[in-house]
């Protein structure tokens, strides 16, 4: 204590620094919050506003037992699909003597690169007989196992391979090694790729409206075209969204509390790669195939349609399309990394009740699926924000609910770059909680803030089914141009808003690789 | 070198955002006349030039679609910006006029208009028309064995022969007139026998196109699409044919597109000269010269002449204000179609 500030001194006792949860961060994160949970009140509200008995004759009808039995059969089998093609990809490539591997692995996760309904368009543009569950099964599993390939491989690479040498040397053999250390381990890593695929998929709408396979999220699509804002649509939003949390249920169930850890000092030991030996041509023609039919089919596709003379390409409606485009996913991007800033901050204090329902409502809320979030806040500013309605601001709204977890997760990442004794120690030289905030966490923290805003840009460039029925009149996005030409089968002049979109969705594919983790 | 470039970054960021903003619809002005319309933004863009030139009236156009426009003006009630609705079919106008929000049309306009296409209560319009067609692909369905009326495609030798975009305004104002011609049992039976016999497409177009490629012997749109393709590439026609149901089938519906004053406009005298002008005969010759393909309902107006005139397509005649669409939403809903 040298310091000479006399009138420090003086003083009486200095006041304990409120902690960073101070009220100004709690009301922040609970407006963020409430903000996110909004859309399922508002479903609600009008579901259930038409009168209970008219909500339950809208469920109890034979077109929602249809709807349920597609929806369901499309999640379970292509996620099953999907957790096959994931494992067996990321073993081939972290696990075993593949030649090239660091080559698959970028080929294997570019798919991701090609939105699912430009992929669906690839197909059916060549194809068109290609409807119905089997269609749907084959475009939504080509354009997601990634989500299961990248978790997985990931969690081979972290896996210590004593482990495998102690059972081995207990007497297990090669397959019942796998079957009883390696899969156990690698379990929270397949049933969190699971659970993007099986949310991917409730939330899924151009693939399936292109292949005519309704599921919930085109008849709610569907009821608003015809009749609006009736009570059916808002009924069938409620039964998606009791649908994902079904999943959500089911995914936190499965993965239980069991943890596998590591205690000691040691570095890892890297696994010996498995001779492919006879397998080794099989297995590289199965890659092969794989990603023939994930990346080749759309590439393809797409220069074929775009070298087809007669296709008519309105240049000035491109550029504005890519205007309006990159605007809405900067103001989105911005927005979203804002209001993630406080509910990361909070959610780095001491664990509670209080915070980790905040977590937990921000994920809830944002698995819900485009078509619910827009159909939400379309009511929402019909009835009772009349101004919105139509705005570019409504519609950032929505990108911002649907892609905060994006920007939480990389948000929290970089917030464990700053610890919070660096914090104290800002404060406690006198800088004001808002100053130290800026002054030393949001520095530390930049590059995860980059990521999120990346992510969330990238996101929002490719997002169809909010953006449907929010976009002003009169503006189109990337995605909403394509889908006006794509549903007329006018593929000629939907090539270039695909090619634009995947050209845009590149860079995160890249992130992802980079980042080893899946926040998609 | 990151530390530097993040604030300029974020500064771009938040310009952009800034811009981004600026993109939307810029807001209404208060005090142009405001036309919210589902009409064919080119045949409404030579209605506006034409109207402005001839009065110095500023107009301002809000476009969308029937059904989101029509809602729209009901829940914005009495505080509605809009000053005058224009539909592609009546449905969405006669649900704006069930809310008691329309101002009786002028009779000066209506005299100007065929008095088979425009409601006999006097509160809208009819400002252009379309008919019902079946579209066909020869080398899959031959002319004689086309079904004698619509009615009879939800019969089971029909199944899997015939697509339609059932989700559209479009589809439901001809079951409107299903509805308003057979009745509910009739319709509700109907709508069953489509649920079981018909392929979805999104959109007329892409009905169209999946008979032109073979993909489905035959579809029910609208006869625009048709015409507009052939006046163009033909790419999505040239394997087509269209048959018209006629002798007052219900497949011979002719959807009347309707035009109406706001009762809460704050240029009601301004908005009734809109509507004038629209159905006089530079308004209705627009219509062919827009190549929008639709017809033309003026007394005595042609319509393009490719088209077959209106009085040969042998319509059922139907009062179109008494249309139900929220009836046709309800029977389509139980029909489990939507």
């Amino acid at each position: 204590m040298t310091t000479t500030t006399p009138g420090r001194l003086a003083g009486p006792a200095p006041r304990r620094h409120p902690s960073p949860a101070g009220g100004a961060l709690v009301l922040a994160a609970v407006l963020v919050t409430a903000v996110s949970v909004l859309p399922i009140v508002v479903v609600l509200v009008n579901a259930l506003g038409q009168g209970w008995s008219e909500a339950v004759a809208d469920v109890v009808r034979p077109r929602v037992w249809e709807l349920l039995r597609n929806t369901v059969s499309l999640v379970v089998v292509s996620t099953s699909a999907c957790a096959v093609l994931g494992v067996t990809c990321a073993w081939l490539v972290e696990r075993t003597g593949l030649p090239g591997a660091g080559w698959w692995r970028v080929l294997l996760v570019a798919p991701l690169a090609v939105p699912a309904f430009v992929n669906a368009y690839a197909w059916v543009s060549l194809r068109p007989a290609m409807t119905g569950l089997g269609g749907a099964v084959l475009i939504t599993t080509l354009s997601y196992y990634p989500l299961v390939f990248l978790p997985v491989s990931a969690a081979l690479r972290g896996l210590d391979r004593s482990w495998e040498d102690t059972a081995r040397s207990l007497g297990l053999g090669r397959w019942r090694t796998f079957a009883r250390i390696v899969l156990p381990q690698l379990r929270p890593a397949v049933l969190g790729g699971c659970l993007l695929v099986a949310l991917h998929l409730l939330a899924e709408f151009g693939v399936l409206a292109m292949l005519q396979f309704p599921t919930f999220t085109t008849a709610i699509l569907d009821q608003y075209e015809a009749a609006f804002d009736t009570g059916t649509g808002s009924v069938l939003a409620l039964v998606l969204v009791a649908l994902c949390v079904a999943v959500l249920t089911i995914e936190h169930v499965w993965r239980g509390r069991r943890g596998h850890a590591r205690i000691g000092a040691g570095v890892i030991r890297r696994p010996e790669p498995a001779t492919l030996g006879r397998w080794l041509v099989p297995g590289v023609s199965a890659l092969a195939v794989l990603v023939v039919l994930a990346l080749g089919v759309p590439v393809y596709s797409l220069g074929h349609w775009l070298t087809t003379p007669g296709a008519t390409v309105d240049g000035s409606a491109l550029a504005a399309a890519l205007g309006s485009t990159i605007g809405l996913a900067l103001a989105a991007a911005a927005v979203t990394c804002v209001a993630a800033f406080p509910v990361a901050l909070l959610l780095r204090q001491r664990q509670s009740a209080f915070t980790t329902s905040i977590e937990r409502l921000c994920y809830l809320a944002s698995s819900l699926p485009g078509v619910v979030v827009g159909l939400a806040l379309v009511l929402l500013a019909i009835r009772w924000v009349t101004g919105l309605y139509q705005s570019a601001t409504l519609l950032v709204i929505a990108y911002a609910i649907l892609f905060l977890p994006r920007a939480l997760v990389a948000i929290r990442t970089a917030l464990a770059q700053a610890p919070g004794a660096l914090l104290e120690s800002a404060r406690a030289l006198g800088d004001s909680p808002a100053r130290a905030v800026v002054r030393v966490v949001v520095p530390l923290a930049l590059p995860g803030i980059l990521a999120g805003l990346a992510l969330v840009f990238m996101a929002t460039t490719t997002e169809l089914t909010a953006t449907l029925l929010l976009a002003p009149t009169g503006t189109q996005t990337l995605a909403t141009g394509f889908w006006a030409a794509s549903s007329s089968l006018d593929y000629g002049a939907a090539a270039p808003y695909a090619v634009a979109m995947v050209l845009l969705s590149a860079p995160m594919t890249w992130l992802l690789l980079r980042q080893r983790t899946v926040i998609a | 070198m990151i530390r530097r470039l993040v604030p300029a970054v974020l500064a771009v960021a938040a310009l952009t955002a800034g811009c981004g903003s600026s993109d939307e619809a810029p807001p209404l002005d208060p005090d142009k006349l405001t036309i919210y319309s589902a009409q064919h933004k080119n045949l409404v863009d030579a209605w506006v030039k034409g109207f402005t030139d001839e009065t110095g009236v500023q107009v301002q156009v809000r476009q969308g679609t029937d059904s989101s426009m029509g809602n729209q003006i009901v829940a914005e009630g009495s505080r509605s910006p809009a000053d005058v609705f224009l539909t592609e079919n009546s449905p969405a106008i006669t649900v704006v006029q069930d809310a008691d929000l329309l101002a009786p049309v002028d009779q000066t306009t209506l005299d100007q208009v065929d008095p088979a296409f425009r409601p006999s209560n006097g509160l809208w319009s009819g400002i252009a028309a379309r008919s019902t067609v079946l579209v066909y692909n020869p080398s899959l369905v031959s002319e004689a064995d086309l079904p004698a009326s619509m009615m009879d495609l939800a019969q089971p030798e029909y199944a899997g022969k015939w697509g339609a975009a059932p989700a559209g305004a479009d589809f439901q104002a001809i079951v409107a007139g299903m509805l308003e011609m057979k009745g509910e049992a009739a319709t509700s039976a109907w709508l069953d026998g489509l649920k079981k016999n018909a392929k979805v497409y999104q959109n007329n177009i892409a009905t169209m196109k999946a008979v032109n490629a073979g993909q489905v012997p035959m579809g029910i749109m609208y006869h625009y699409y048709w015409y507009r393709d052939q006046a163009l590439t033909k790419d999505g026609s040239k394997n087509t044919k269209l048959h018209y149901f006629k002798n007052e089938d219900v497949g011979a519906f002719v959807s009347v597109s309707g035009g109406g004053v706001l009762k809460s406009s704050k240029h009601a005298a301004d908005a009734q000269k809109f509507l004038a002008w629209i159905t006089s005969p530079k308004g209705q010759a627009a219509i062919a010269a827009s190549k929008s393909m639709e017809y033309a309902v003026g007394k005595d107006q042609p319509s393009d002449p490719a088209l077959p005139p209106l009085a040969s397509l042998e319509a059922p005649a139907i009062d179109p204000f008494t249309l139900d669409g929220p009836a046709v939403i309800e029977l389509m809903t139980q029909a489990g179609i939507i």
